[in-house]
């Protein structure tokens, strides 16, 4: 079953009176539980896409639909609505609320949906034990490094039970080792619980991870292949 | 919701110093207002209460024929009888004192100066009198028989160099268009802390006024005094008749009363400006906090927290700004509003014709003005916030994440 699909979408950014078109009419449909990766140059379209997928912008033309369901023409507060539901973020940098620790960093989505109490507890302890950081759910980000901060994006990007993550240049700005720790959590919980990854990213060791690669240039798909990935 | 201020909280406590600044400027516009309403509010309470305790009363008698601002020794002008008429209007359960007083324009001569008074015939057993009393300061209060004996103020005496016991002459037109007059004692010198009364009033015993014009058991008007102000109109009322002009403390105090109405304006104005510059040093921390804190405004909607969800974010970090703010001023202006009630500032003499102001004007805060006040301060720095607030709930998601990508 499709968790997303793009269909014939563009996007074109006029700054002034200059049109720059980040993607040129993209097909794209993703899988239930699949590990993809959008790889492509800087400037290819790869993050334009993923905005798209999550809802936070809108393509000048063409459809998105989430589950099965037209969101492309949904208002803002729809779509934070099913953001909150059924999609996860990993941005490149360790986007986290830097006031807020680890615990309650990844109990901020569960709090916007309405998540019991005990539930929560539960759910966001879970989720800290899952990417290995439950000694450190009552530090603060900035008590944290790179790497752990990233593994908590991963906790709060999972702890609604999404169908879809989408996460962006995720190793970037992490060293070898770290980089790869995220990794390989971020694919044994696609394993473990079947969720859906997408994320971009130009780092090679990366894509070796991915079951589906596509390979975006100039706003448009040129490669779409599908392999067994890493491990 | 607590968790919205928690997150508030920490948010503010990020930039402490910026946080404790904002909060001070609210509770300083605060202080100030609290300062000025008390202030204002203490020099109209208190040249009113002085007006009436000392010139006023909280209700007069007249005579049908009173003038306002003519004073008249014609019989016919005159209250006949006044001590009757003083004994009926004390049985009014409202009434607290009725006196009959009677008041004459004369000449005080000292050798060869000489300055205008205005002679009060007062009965020195009455309560109306314990203001003089209290503000004895030199010699002793006048005795219903005394017939030589006069009180002054301490202005008049400092200004003519008079001490107890010294002789000065009076001068005065009597009933029959005569002219009197006769030499008297200071027996002692009075202070009512009111400049404008103590330099030109003499007091006598009304026996004595009496028979110095010429208007035996006559007097000008019946001072009355009641339990409380707002009960002047209802006794009027009670009082009503053709034989008399019944003129409550409103009615002469005109100007204190209108004065009342246009400090009432001059302070919203006063309230506009100084919370209008508060709300905007909070409007301008909001601003910073938005800008600083995009990224943190698309980490949010992103994860779905909607529009209203960031708006009140800020307008919770608003409120803390505000509560802090409220109370600080409550305590810095509380502050100075007791030392002020206490203390009280020295005008000297204003000198504004028919208003007693006292030397010092005493601070008097009402609980009615320090409530509004803080709630007024309080919706301002709110209604300041809202404009920070929305400019980030509409925030589009993709450009607060701006440049985290390609």
């Amino acid at each position: 079953m499709e968790v997303t699909k793009i269909t014939n979408a563009t996007r074109t950014y006029k700054i002034g009176e200059v049109e720059t078109k980040a993607l040129r009419g993209v097909d794209l449909s993703i899988e239930n539980g699949e590990f993809t990766a959008l790889v492509g140059p800087s400037g290819s379209g790869k993050t334009t896409l993923l905005q798209l997928i999550g809802l936070l912008d809108q393509p000048t033309t063409g459809n998105v639909f989430i589950n099965g369901k037209d969101a492309t023409h949904l208002n803002r507060n729809q779509r934070a609505d099913l953001r909150k539901d059924a999609i996860g973020f990993v941005f490149q940098f360790f986007a986290l609320i830097p006031t807020l620790t680890a615990y309650e960093n990844v109990e901020m989505p569960l709090l916007l949906n309405g998540t019991k109490p005990a539930d929560r507890k539960k759910r966001v302890n879970e989720m800290l034990e899952a990417v290995g950081l439950t000694d450190r759910a009552h530090h603060r980000p900035d008590q944290l490094s790179g790497g752990q901060q990233q593994r908590v994006a991963v906790a709060r990007a999972l702890a609604t039970n999404p169908k879809l993550i989408l996460a962006d240049e995720p190793t970037a700005n992490l060293d070898t080792e770290n980089g790869k720790q995220v990794m390989d959590i971020m694919q044994r919980l696609n394993k473990e619980t079947g969720v859906t990854f997408v994320f971009a990213t130009h780092d090679p060791r990366v894509i070796n991870y991915a079951n589906r690669v596509v390979t975006l240039q100039d706003g448009l798909i040129t490669n779409d292949s599908k392999s067994n990935g890493k491990h | 919701m607590t968790q919205l201020f928690k997150l508030a909280y920490r948010n503010l406590w990020r930039n402490k110093t910026r946080s404790l600044l904002s909060s001070l400027a609210v509770a300083g516009g605060m202080s100030l207002l609290l300062l000025m309403a008390s202030v204002l509010e203490g020099e109209l309470r208190g040249a009113l209460q002085n007006t009436i305790r000392l010139q006023s009363g909280h209700l007069q008698i007249r005579p049908a024929s009173y003038e306002e601002g003519k004073i008249s020794l014609k019989w016919e002008d005159m209250i006949a009888d006044p001590d009757q008429v003083a004994g009926q209007i004390k049985s009014l359960p409202q009434v607290t004192v009725a006196t009959p007083r009677l008041m004459a324009s004369g000449i005080l001569t000292l050798s060869d100066e000489s300055k205008g008074v205005q002679i009060i015939g007062v009965d020195p057993a009455s309560e109306a009198n314990q203001p003089f009393r209290e503000g004895m300061i030199a010699g002793e209060f006048i005795q219903a028989d005394d017939r030589e004996g006069i009180l002054i103020g301490n202005i008049l005496a400092d200004k003519l160099k008079l001490n107890v016991g010294d002789q000065v002459n009076l001068l005065v037109t009597t009933s029959n268009g005569d002219v009197d007059e006769q030499l008297f004692t200071v027996r002692g010198i009075f202070t009512t802390r009111t400049p404008g009364f103590d330099e030109s009033n003499v007091l006598m015993p009304i026996s004595k006024a009496q028979a110095f014009t010429a208007t035996e058991n006559h007097a000008s008007t019946i001072f009355v005094l009641l339990q409380e102000n707002e009960q002047a109109e209802l006794v009027a009322e009670a009082l009503r008749s053709n034989n008399f002009q019944i003129l409550t403390w409103r009615d002469q105090n005109q100007f204190v009363v209108q004065f009342e109405d246009y400090a009432g304006v001059f302070l919203v104005f006063l309230y506009l400006i100084v919370l209008g510059i508060t709300a905007t040093v909070v409007t301008n921390t909001l601003v910073m906090a938005v800008f600083e804190r995009t990224r943190e405004i698309g980490i949010l909607a992103a994860i779905g927290m909607k529009g209203r969800g960031i708006m009140a974010q800020f307008l919770a970090e608003a409120a803390l700004l505000a509560t802090g703010g409220v109370i600080g001023g409550l305590i810095i202006g509380g502050a100075a509003v007791a030392y002020f009630t206490v203390n009280g500032v020295y005008i000297g003499d204003m000198g504004i014709t028919g208003v007693l102001f006292e030397e010092r004007i005493y601070a008097h805060l009402t609980l009615e003005n320090a409530i509004t006040l803080a709630i007024v301060t309080y919706i301002i720095t709110l209604v300041a916030s809202l404009y920070p607030a929305r400019l980030a709930a509409r925030m589009e998601p993709v450009e607060a994440l701006h440049g985290l990508g390609d």
